[in-house]
């Protein structure tokens, strides 16, 4: 059984004090608003081949490693209105920047669910779910 | 420059009404401003001021049984927002008002129709640079009385929906046009939404729900663009009794509106079992 990514796992553990779901949603807005679009160089427009499947926020992932050989995550969000995927996305960004491309594989799939709750409509479950996937696999490429 | 709503033909305007006209009303009293989302963080994240927030799944859904709430919740949630049964509710949301559309539907599932969805919803009012804010109007107790809902005329069952695509009713599919066809069980990308079966139900027509608004605006289109999408497109008839679905009652709450009160079917109903239930149902037919 795989264990979380240690610094996913801090953001969850932060999160699970907010008890209240007003606070909770205050603190995923923070992440969201912390998140920065970073396309590699040359990648604009953005290929369809980066682009999310399935995701209404229109989001576009780029796997890659840095010089030192860890992971280089960045993601861009067309939709303005795309707070959740933009939460997700720095969360992503923030747990495995760096990190070895092998702790990529540790992130479960139930994650969006982790972090917004279980009344996630199933598209929005979907669209989010698709960004952990995507991130997976590219990463597992990378190994 | 957006053709205003009274110039594009609607059999019932009154339903939608503009951004302009909220901002410009929205101190007047006269109607009270809900917000339906998908997104959750949505609407904490900044809201049109003094709007309410109704959430599809907390608010609207019995957590037990899969059914909407019964008439004492739904009176308690009206109280909150300080609704009486005469007032106006205006209602706006992500994704080109889908979620303000199924709000307004189950709204009236309970009797309260008088009702209006702001056209472009959420996504226009912020593109148009309109004031939001994160403070939430003050909860409030109005003391809405408890009224059974009513799914009669506007919700339809199983059952029912059998009988009506056996006598070859009218029947919209809101789906992908790949959902529609059986040729995938779920969107690519998707894993299997819960359906054992893909297809439709037989005779169904497959008009998509996003088709019925401008993908730019987010506005609805026009009544000569609706009829030109489904009734000289898809030979659909106003008169006739209608029925629409999706996956889970949701998107085709949404295709609901636009023919019951912009088209003017008066017999449609929406089918919130949908493909989760007719796809999985045995003995029912199928067709891909």
């Amino acid at each position: 059984m795989s264990t979380l990514p240690p610094k996913i796992a801090e953001i969850l553990d932060d999160l699970s004090f907010f008890t209240e779901r007003d606070e909770r949603i205050q603190a995923l807005i923070s992440l969201g608003q912390k998140f920065v679009a970073h396309v590699p160089d040359g990648e604009d427009p953005y290929p369809e081949s980066r682009k999310v499947p399935g995701c209404e926020s229109e989001v576009y992932a780029w796997v890659g490693l840095t010089e030192s050989g860890g992971l280089d995550v960045k993601f861009a969000v067309r939709n303005p209105q795309g707070i959740s995927a933009m939460a997700l996305a720095e969360v992503l960004i923030q747990g495995l920047q760096g990190e070895k491309p092998t702790l990529a594989q540790d992130i479960p799939e139930s994650l969006a669910i982790d972090l917004f709750g279980e009344s996630l409509s199933m598209g929005k479950s979907l669209g989010l779910t698709n960004m952990i996937r995507l991130v997976r696999a590219e990463a597992a490429k990378l190994t | 420059m957006s053709t205003p709503i009274d110039e594009r033909g609607y059999a019932h305007p009154g339903v939608l009404v503009s951004t302009e006209w909220v901002d410009a009303h929205r101190d007047s009293g006269q109607f009270i401003l809900v917000e339906s989302n998908e997104d959750p963080l949505l609407y904490p994240s900044g809201h049109i001021p003094g709007a309410y927030e109704i959430d599809w799944a907390n608010d609207l859904n019995d957590p037990i049984v899969r059914d909407y709430v019964s008439g004492e919740a739904f009176a308690e949630l009206m109280s909150k927002i300080g609704a009486t049964p005469d007032s106006h509710i205006v209602l706006y949301g992500d994704r080109s008002n889908w979620w303000a559309c199924y709000t307004l539907w189950v709204f009236h599932l309970f009797g309260h129709t008088n009702c209006s969805i702001m056209d472009g919803g959420r996504l226009k009012w912020v593109q148009e640079g309109r004031e939001v804010t994160r403070e939430k109007p003050v909860v409030l107790d109005s003391n809405y009385p408890i009224r059974e809902r009513n799914d009669s005329e506007f919700r339809a069952f199983r059952d029912a929906v059998r009988a009506h695509a056996a006598e070859g009713g009218q029947l919209v599919d809101v789906r992908s046009p790949q959902e529609f066809t059986g040729e995938k069980l779920h969107m690519d990308g998707y894993p299997n939404e819960g359906a054992l079966r893909g297809g439709h139900i037989p005779g169904a027509k497959n008009v998509p729900w996003a088709k019925a608004v401008d993908a730019e605006t987010s506005e609805f289109l026009s009544a000569d663009a609706l009829r030109e999408l489904y009734l000289q497109g898809q030979a659909l008839d106003a008169n006739r009794e209608t029925v629409t679905y999706c996956r889970i009652g949701e998107r085709s709450s949404h295709t609901w509106f636009a023919l019951k009160f912009l088209l003017g079917f008066d017999k449609v109903k929406n089918y919130d079992g949908s493909w989760t239930e007719w796809g999985n149902s045995v003995g029912f037919p199928i067709e891909k």
